[in-house]
C-alpha cells in the first residue's frame, strides 16, 4: 500500500497546523460559526444533531494494521468507544469535541491519514473496488489511479469551490464492486484493441432526489492522460454546473440538461486546449513510483485446495457457512479474500467498537499482509488470507462477534445514520435495519433467499443508497410521523439501475412486515433457487408484489 | 476596502464604477462587462487605464479581443462558495496569456488566498483592517502543492525528481 514520503507527510502536517489555527480563532470568537463552517468542512468536521461529527478519509478503502489501531485509539480516547464505517469507505466519529479535533487530526497525520476533503463542495475521497489487487481478471489495481487522483485533487486551487460535492470511483474489473455508475465520475480500467491500459470514463451518476445512472463520456482514455482529462471535466463542470439550486448542482443535472454528446464535445475541446497550455499529467516515472506501492504481495505458493481447510469445513458447521458466504476466490491458488461482516444480527450496520478494530488490526498483520479494506457495503475485507489460516481466523473473528455469515445476504443491510444522528433526517434508519435483520436471523432462511441487498436512507439525500437497493427503503415524514417508502429492482453493479417505487409508504412496524411479504412473495413465485431475487423481479414485474402488499387496493379495483 | 497586491497592502488607485455613475476621465476605472460592451469605444478613448469586472457566468471569452487594452480584470465573488472565478483566472492567464492585474473582489477571505494566488490572482480586495502579514501567512500555510497551476510552484511530482511528461495533445 502507499506510504507517505517527506512531501506527503509535510503536506498533511501543515494542514493540521492550519486547522489548529482556525479552531483557535473560532474558540476565541475571532471567527463566527458562519465563517468557520467552510473551514471545518474542508477538514471533515460536521455539526450534527447532538454533537460534532468527524469524517476521516480512508483513501480507496485501504489501511494498514497500524492505521486501524490508531482509528481504534481515537474511538476510545475522543469518542464513545466506537466508529462508523460509511458507504464511501470513510470512518465517522459521532462524538468528538471541537477542542479535540486538531489533536485527532494530528494523531491521524502520524499514521499517514487525514480528513482533508471528506466534506464540502470539492473532490471527495476516491473510492475503489475493495477486492483490488486480489481478484482474477483485474486489468490494473484501481488503487493506483485512486492514489494519483487523491494527490492531484488535494487542495486543488481551481476545484475547491465547485457547485457541489464531487465523487469519483474506480474499478479494475468488469464486475463492479465500487458502484462506479452512481458516482459523479466512474472510471473502469480496461484494455483497448491494441492492448494498452486506459479508462472508460463515465460521468453524471448519482443518487439523492434525482437519481441517475452515469453515461459514458469517453470509451477509452489512455491512462497517461487521466489527470488532464479529469481536469477538463472538472473545469467544464465548475464553470457550467448550476449554482442556483443545490439540488440541481451535481454534474448529473448538467449531463441531463446539456446532453452527454454536447457535454462530451465541450470536455474534449477543453481537454485539447488545456493540454497545450499546461502539464497536468504525471510523468510516467511518477505514475510508476506510485504503482510500485501496489505491487501484489509476495504470497508463498500453496496448493489450490488444502486438506486442513476442507477438514475444518467438515467438522465445523458455522465455519462451513461462513466460508460459503464470506470467503471469495483469490487470484493466487491457496489464498482467499475474506469479508468481515459489520452487520451482526440486530447490530448497527457499519459500526465497530475500538476493541473490534484493534483485533482486526492484529488479524490483518498476522493473516493478511498487514492490509485491510473498507467496503462500499460498510464491511471490512482481509484481501490475502492463506486458506490454511481461514479456520483460525474465523475462530478469532467469531470470538469478537465479527464472523456473521451474511455477506450480500438479506441481513447485510446498508443504512445511513438517519434520525439517530443526522440533522437532515426524516426518519430513523438504524432501528429499521436492526428489526429487519432480526426478522431474518435464521441463516437457513437467508441461504434460501440468496443474494438480496437491502439499503435504507433516512431522507431523500440517499446516503444509504436506497435507490440502488434490490429493496430500497426511504424514510419520509408524514405530519411528524416516520414513514417508509419501498422501491424494488435497484442495483449498484455493472448493470446499475434505479429502483422504482412500489406503492404507498408504511409506518415503522409495517415496513418490516412489508419487506418480509416481498421476500415471501419472491420465494413463492421464483422458478427455483437459481432464480435470484433480482431476476425474479425482472421476470415478474411489480404486480405480484403489489397484490400481496396492498390487498385492499386489489379488492377495491 | 483595502488592496493587497504582490503580498503588500497598497493604496488602490482604481475606482469601481456603478453602471449609472458618470465616469471621471482621469481616474483609472473598472466597469462592468455590460457597461464595457455598451460604451466600449468611448471608454477606451477616454481611459488609458481601464479595467473590466466579470461576474460569475461572464467568462473571459467575452473580452478576449480587448484584453491587451485592459489593465485590470476584476473577478467578483458575490459569495465565497461560488468558485467559477478560479477557472476564469486560470483561463485569463493560461489560455489568453493575460499579463495585467487579475483582482479578486467581493467576498474574499483569508483562507482562500492560497487557492486564489495559485489560480492566477495577483491582487485582492480585502476587508479594512486585514493585514498583509495574515495574507502572507495564509499563502505559506502549505508549502508545496500536488498539482501544477498558474503560479510558479513546481508540483510535488516534479520536486520528487521526475521530469515532466511531454505534453501530448489529445489525439
Ligand atoms: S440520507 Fe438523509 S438522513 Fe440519512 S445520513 Fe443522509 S442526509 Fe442524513
Amino acid at each position: 500500500m502507499y506510504r507517505y514520503d517527506e512531501f506527503d507527510a509535510t503536506f498533511v502536517h501543515e494542514r493540521v497546523e492550519q486547522f489548529r489555527d482556525q479552531v483557535a480563532r473560532r474558540l476565541s470568537g475571532e471567527l463566527t460559526e458562519e465563517e468557520f463552517k467552510p473551514l471545518r468542512l474542508m477538514n471533515g468536521l460536521y455539526l450534527q444533531l447532538h454533537a460534532y461529527m468527524l469524517r476521516v478519509a480512508i483513501p480507496y478503502g485501504t489501511l494498514s494494521g497500524t492505521q486501524m489501531r490508531r482509528l481504534a485509539h481515537i474511538a476510545r480516547t475522543y469518542d464513545k468507544g466506537f466508529g462508523h464505517f460509511t458507504t464511501r469507505q470513510n470512518i465517522q466519529y459521532n462524538w468528538p469535541t471541537l477542542e479535540d479535533a486538531p489533536r485527532i487530526l494530528e494523531e491521524l497525520a502520524e499514521v499517514e491519514m487525514h480528513a482533508i476533503q471528506t466534506s464540502g463542495n470539492c473532490i471527495r475521497n476516491t473510492t475503489a473496488d475493495p477486492y483490488a489487487g486480489a481478484i482474477k481478471d483485474e486489468v490494473e489495481d484501481p488503487r493506483i489511479a485512486s492514489e494519483v487522483i487523491r494527490q492531484w485533487s488535494s487542495l486543488h486551487p481551481e476545484f475547491s469551490f465547485l457547485p457541489r460535492k464531487f465523487k469519483i470511483a474506480v474499478t479494475g474489473t468488469t464486475h463492479d464492486r465500487a458502484a462506479v455508475k452512481v458516482h459523479d465520475i466512474g472510471l473502469v480500467i480496461k484494455r483497448n484493441a491494441a492492448g494498452e491500459v486506459g479508462f472508460e470514463v463515465l460521468v453524471g451518476g448519482g443518487q439523492g432526489r434525482t437519481p441517475m445512472i452515469a453515461k459514458t463520456i469517453r470509451d477509452f482514455l489512455p491512462k497517461q492522460y487521466l489527470l488532464s482529462y479529469l481536469e477538463a471535466i472538472l473545469r467544464v463542470y465548475n464553470m457550467l454546473g448550476r449554482r442556483d439550486n443545490k439540488y440541481k448542482a451535481r454534474i448529473k443535472i448538467l449531463v441531463h440538461e446539456t446532453g452527454i454528446e454536447e457535454l462530451s464535445r465541450l470536455v474534449e475541446a477543453e481537454w485539447e486546449s488545456l493540454s497545450r497550455e499546461t502539464t497536468v499529467d504525471l510523468p510516467r516515472a511518477e505514475y510508476e513510483r506510485i504503482a510500485a506501492y501496489f505491487e501484489p504481495p509476495d504470497l508463498a505458493p500453496a496448493e489450490a485446495s488444502s486438506a486442513a481447510f476442507e477438514a475444518a469445513q467438515q467438522e465445523d458447521r458455522d465455519f462451513r457457512h461462513w466460508v460459503r458466504t464470506n470467503v471469495k476466490e483469490h487470484k493466487v491458488d491457496g489464498y482467499a479474500v475474506v469479508d468481515i461482516s459489520l452487520k451482526p444480527i440486530g447490530g448497527v450496520p457499519g459500526d465497530a467498537t475500538a476493541d473490534q478494530m484493534d483485533l482486526v488490526a492484529d488479524l490483518a498483520e498476522r493473516y493478511s499482509q498487514d492490509e485491510l479494506r473498507v467496503t462500499h457495503g460498510q464491511n471490512l475485507v482481509l484481501a490475502h488470507v492463506a486458506k490454511d489460516d481461514l479456520h483460525a481466523l474465523f475462530k478469532e473473528l467469531a470470538g469478537a462477534g465479527l464472523a456473521t455469515a451474511n455477506s450480500r445476504l438479506v441481513s447485510d443491510i446498508i443504512a445511513c445514520p438517519g434520525l439517530d444522528y443526522c440533522a437532515l433526517a426524516n426518519a430513523r434508519s438504524i432501528p429499521i435495519a436492526q428489526d429487519i435483520s432480526r426478522r431474518f436471523d435464521s441463516l437457513d432462511r437467508q441461504f434460501d433467499i440468496g443474494p438480496l441487498e437491502i439499503k435504507i436512507s433516512g431522507c431523500i439525500n440517499a446516503c444509504g443508497h436506497h435507490h440502488v437497493g434490490h429493496i430500497g427503503i426511504l424514510g419520509v415524514d408524514r405530519k411528524g410521523t416516520e414513514y417508509y417508502q419501498l422501491t424494488l429492482g435497484g442495483r449498484a453493479d455493472e448493470n446499475a439501475a434505479i429502483g422504482k417505487i412500489l406503492g404507498p409508504a408504511f409506518d415503522a412496524d409495517g415496513v418490516v412486515d412489508a419487506v418480509e411479504t416481498i421476500v415471501d412473495t419472491y420465494l413463492e413465485e421464483r422458478r427455483g433457487p437459481d432464480e435470484t431475487f433480482l431476476d425474479a423481479v425482472e421476470r415478474l414485474g411489480f404486480q405480484p408484489f403489489k397484490d400481496r402488499l396492498y390487498p385492499q387496493k386489489q379488492a377495491a379495483a | 476596502m483595502a488592496l493587497i497586491k504582490n503580498g503588500r497592502l497598497t493604496a488602490d488607485r482604481w475606482h469601481l464604477y456603478e453602471d449609472d455613475a458618470p465616469l471621471q476621465p482621469d481616474i483609472p476605472a473598472i466597469v462592468s462587462l455590460a457597461r464595457f460592451k455598451a460604451e466600449r469605444d468611448a471608454l477606451l478613448r477616454a481611459h488609458a487605464d481601464l479595467g473590466v469586472r466579470l461576474e460569475p457566468g461572464e467568462t473571459p471569452d467575452a473580452i478576449a479581443d480587448d484584453l491587451d487594452r485592459l489593465s485590470v480584470i476584476a473577478l467578483n465573488f458575490p459569495s465565497f462558495t461560488d468558485g467559477r472565478a478560479y477557472s476564469y483566472a486560470r483561463l485569463l492567464r493560461e489560455r489568453h496569456g493575460y499579463k495585467g492585474e487579475v483582482r479578486a473582489v467581493g467576498n474574499v477571505l483569508r483562507d482562500q488566498y492560497l487557492f486564489m494566488a495559485r489560480a492566477g490572482f495577483d491582487a485582492f480586495e480585502v476587508k479594512e483592517g486585514e493585514s498583509a502579514e495574515a495574507f502572507l501567512a495564509a499563502t505559506k500555510a502549505v508549502t508545496n502543492a500536488y498539482q501544477r497551476a498558474t503560479d510558479t510552484r513546481r508540483p510535488i511530482w516534479e520536486l520528487r525528481g521526475a521530469q515532466p511528461a511531454i505534453a501530448a495533445a489529445a489525439e
